[in-house]
């Protein structure tokens, strides 16, 4: 990144943003003594050990079997619990999608389903772990909310959210240290847009880690005589459409920026959103039709082309087509 | 509820069955097959074992919880919960039509009472009756949770998982039942997919494990629950393997797969509903 950027929001601190959810599972566990906790033997990746360690009696290690996590969980649900399970997201999606299906979406079991190591950014481990369908499949579930938060902060704000959110939940996180920039008293309304940064040509609609990407490519678009909004969509569902419609009335183009397949992203959900009510040019960053591979988040974000450069690029072309 | 004496289970049995043969026969679609065989079972833990509350609530503090794994045996399930008070008998009517809360599989999502998660999809409803059972420990509850199981769902792998998970925390305040019948959609089990010893593999899994051999009996049924029911609060939780027979109670349709998922037509329908006593009134 180039230091002389005159950013909107900046940061003095990285971190990971499952420690958010760890923190802020910690914290809900606190408030409110019905949140159980679950885990398929990642207790450390997962940043749970500290609710485990204050409240054991409420913490239950499952082993390496997620489908049947899935199903405790909602067991736990009859009797007034309000379970968080715990893994990776490739383990908290794909391979329990049908026990997700049933008995929590179907069965409209108030589930909070927390899945770290998601997208690209999980880096050296390769395609086997980094899950870029997540999204799709979740959104698709009817009753489920999805939820992807792009900083510590963020995260830990989101996770005690969904604690009193009646309702199964799908909650997105990740493995790299990434930018703290969203305050840490931030109030955290599930299903609505935040806009971080006002502008009038184009607007960048980023989720999870590439907000901060969204943020950056602002700053560089400005040094261009370009204005860009942007809007932190940490809810993909429910959408805020109302706001994606008055920003994008106003800049005329959009942009959209995730870690994940464009197939059943962020991006579809807006495209939907646009074509409905307001039709312009959409741009999309995500990875398109591919699985990932080995390599540091930074290395895999510029090579697949979601970084703020390629967020850059995508706004021009988007104002071009207006 | 009250508890009902055996004389009383006997003839609730007779007319569940008329329910399931005319549930099914009406929409010409269902399951009779393991209804059927499952009566008895069914019977007794509605109408003499559990503790329950037919007004109910979904957490259903205080009671005794039953969750369905298999839940393509919907019509023996349904026919109980309406003769045991949670809807209308008339509501039988409308089993898998359309805008109907007794939907092919059991599902909440039209808030049918006496069912509190959905089932169809097998080898998840251990899992979620295990999960049941620890909130009612953390709840202080001494009440029991039963779940009832397929012998062809033992085939999936979650069952396992399960197992593996209620041995580990001594999940004792479960009684889970297997419906033995050694029939699957495909044929016998042995020749699908051998289940060779359930007892052994149960307990090798660390639980606490009661054969229940005559099934379709209603004091061996009877019987091996309150043998079940013993065994719980001791560390482990409890399985029963409830030999049972798929069709029971309908000369035509006992002890073979071909009535798995088929509805009788009407000259069946007929036939069978002779072998049955209407005991309560038909719906």
């Amino acid at each position: 990144m180039d230091k002389t950027l005159d950013l909107k929001y900046t940061y003095t601190e990285k971190k990971d943003t499952r420690s958010g959810f760890g923190d802020g599972l910690l914290e809900a566990g606190r408030r409110n003594p019905n949140v159980v906790g679950l885990c398929a033997d990642l207790i450390g990746s997962l940043k749970m050990g500290a609710f485990q360690k204050e409240f054991p009696e409420r913490f239950f290690q499952v082993g390496i079997a997620e489908a049947n996590m899935i199903g405790l969980a909602a067991g736990m649900t009859i009797g007034g619990k309000i379970p968080f399970t715990g893994t990776f997201a490739n383990f908290s999606t794909g391979r329990v999608y049908d026990q997700i299906r049933q008995s929590v979406a179907y069965s409209d079991k108030n589930v909070k389903i927390c899945a770290s190591h998601a997208g690209l950014t999980l880096g050296e481990d390769g395609a086997t772990h980094q899950i870029l369908e997540d999204v799709g499949m979740m959104k698709m579930l009817p009753h489920m909310t999805v939820i992807n938060p792009c900083d510590y902060n963020q995260t830990k704000a989101a996770t005690m959210a969904i604690a009193e959110h009646e309702g199964p939940v799908y909650l997105r996180f990740g493995r790299p240290s990434w930018p703290i920039f969203t305050p840490a008293d931030q109030k955290f309304e599930i299903g609505k847009a935040w806009k971080m940064i006002e502008g009038t040509d184009v607007t960048i609609f980023a989720t999870g880690h590439l907000v901060w990407e969204a943020v950056v490519a602002e700053a560089m678009l400005r040094e261009e005589g370009i204005s860009a909004e942007v809007i932190n969509i940490h809810t993909i569902k429910p959408l805020d459409e109302e706001a994606i419609i008055a920003s994008v009335k106003k800049t005329g183009c959009a942009v959209s920026a995730e870690e994940h397949q464009l197939n059943g992203g962020l991006g579809d959900s807006i495209a939907q959103t646009l074509i409905r009510n307001n039709p312009a040019p959409l741009e999309y960053i995500g990875v398109n039709d591919s699985f990932g591979e080995s390599g540091t988040p930074t290395e895999l974000l510029e090579k697949y082309g979601l970084n703020a450069e390629n967020i850059v690029k995508a706004a021009k072309k988007a104002i071009a087509r207006k | 509820m009250e508890k009902q004496p055996l004389a009383q289970l006997t003839k609730i049995s007779s007319q569940v069955r008329r329910d399931i043969l005319r549930m099914v026969h009406a929409v010409q679609s269902g399951h009779p097959g393991a209804s059927l065989g499952c009566t008895e079972f069914f019977v007794a833990l509605y109408f003499n074992q559990m503790k329950h509350d037919s007004s109910f609530n979904m957490d259903g503090v205080g009671e005794d919880l039953f969750f369905l794994s298999n839940g393509h045996i919907s019509p023996v399930w349904y026919s109980v919960l309406a003769r045991s008070g949670y809807f209308s008998v008339e509501e039988m009517k409308t089993f898998r039509k359309l805008n109907s809360r007794l939907q092919g599989h059991p599902a909440t999502e039209e808030h049918l009472p006496g069912v509190r998660i959905a089932s169809g999809s097998l080898g998840q409803g251990l899992s979620a009756a295990i999960g049941a059972a620890q909130v009612k420990k953390l709840n202080q509850d001494d009440r029991l949770v039963y779940v009832l199981m397929g012998d062809g769902e033992q085939q999936e792998g979650q069952v396992w998982e399960a197992a593996m998970y209620g041995a580990h925390y001594g999940v004792d305040n479960l009684i889970a039942t297997i419906d033995f019948n050694r029939q699957q959609i495909d044929g016998p089990t042995k020749d699908v997919m051998d289940l060779k010893d359930l007892k052994a593999k149960w307990e090798a899994f660390g639980w606490e494990v009661v054969e229940t051999v005559e099934g379709n009996n209603m004091e061996a049924v009877l019987a091996g629950l309150e043998k079940a029911k013993s065994l719980t609060g001791k560390g482990k939780p409890v399985l029963n393997l409830l030999h049972t027979e798929m069709g029971y109670g309908v000369d035509f349709m006992v002890g073979t797969h071909k009535w798995h998922g088929i509805a009788p037509s009407d000259e069946q329908l007929a036939n069978a509903l002779g072998q049955l006593e209407e005991t309560l009134g038909d719906y």
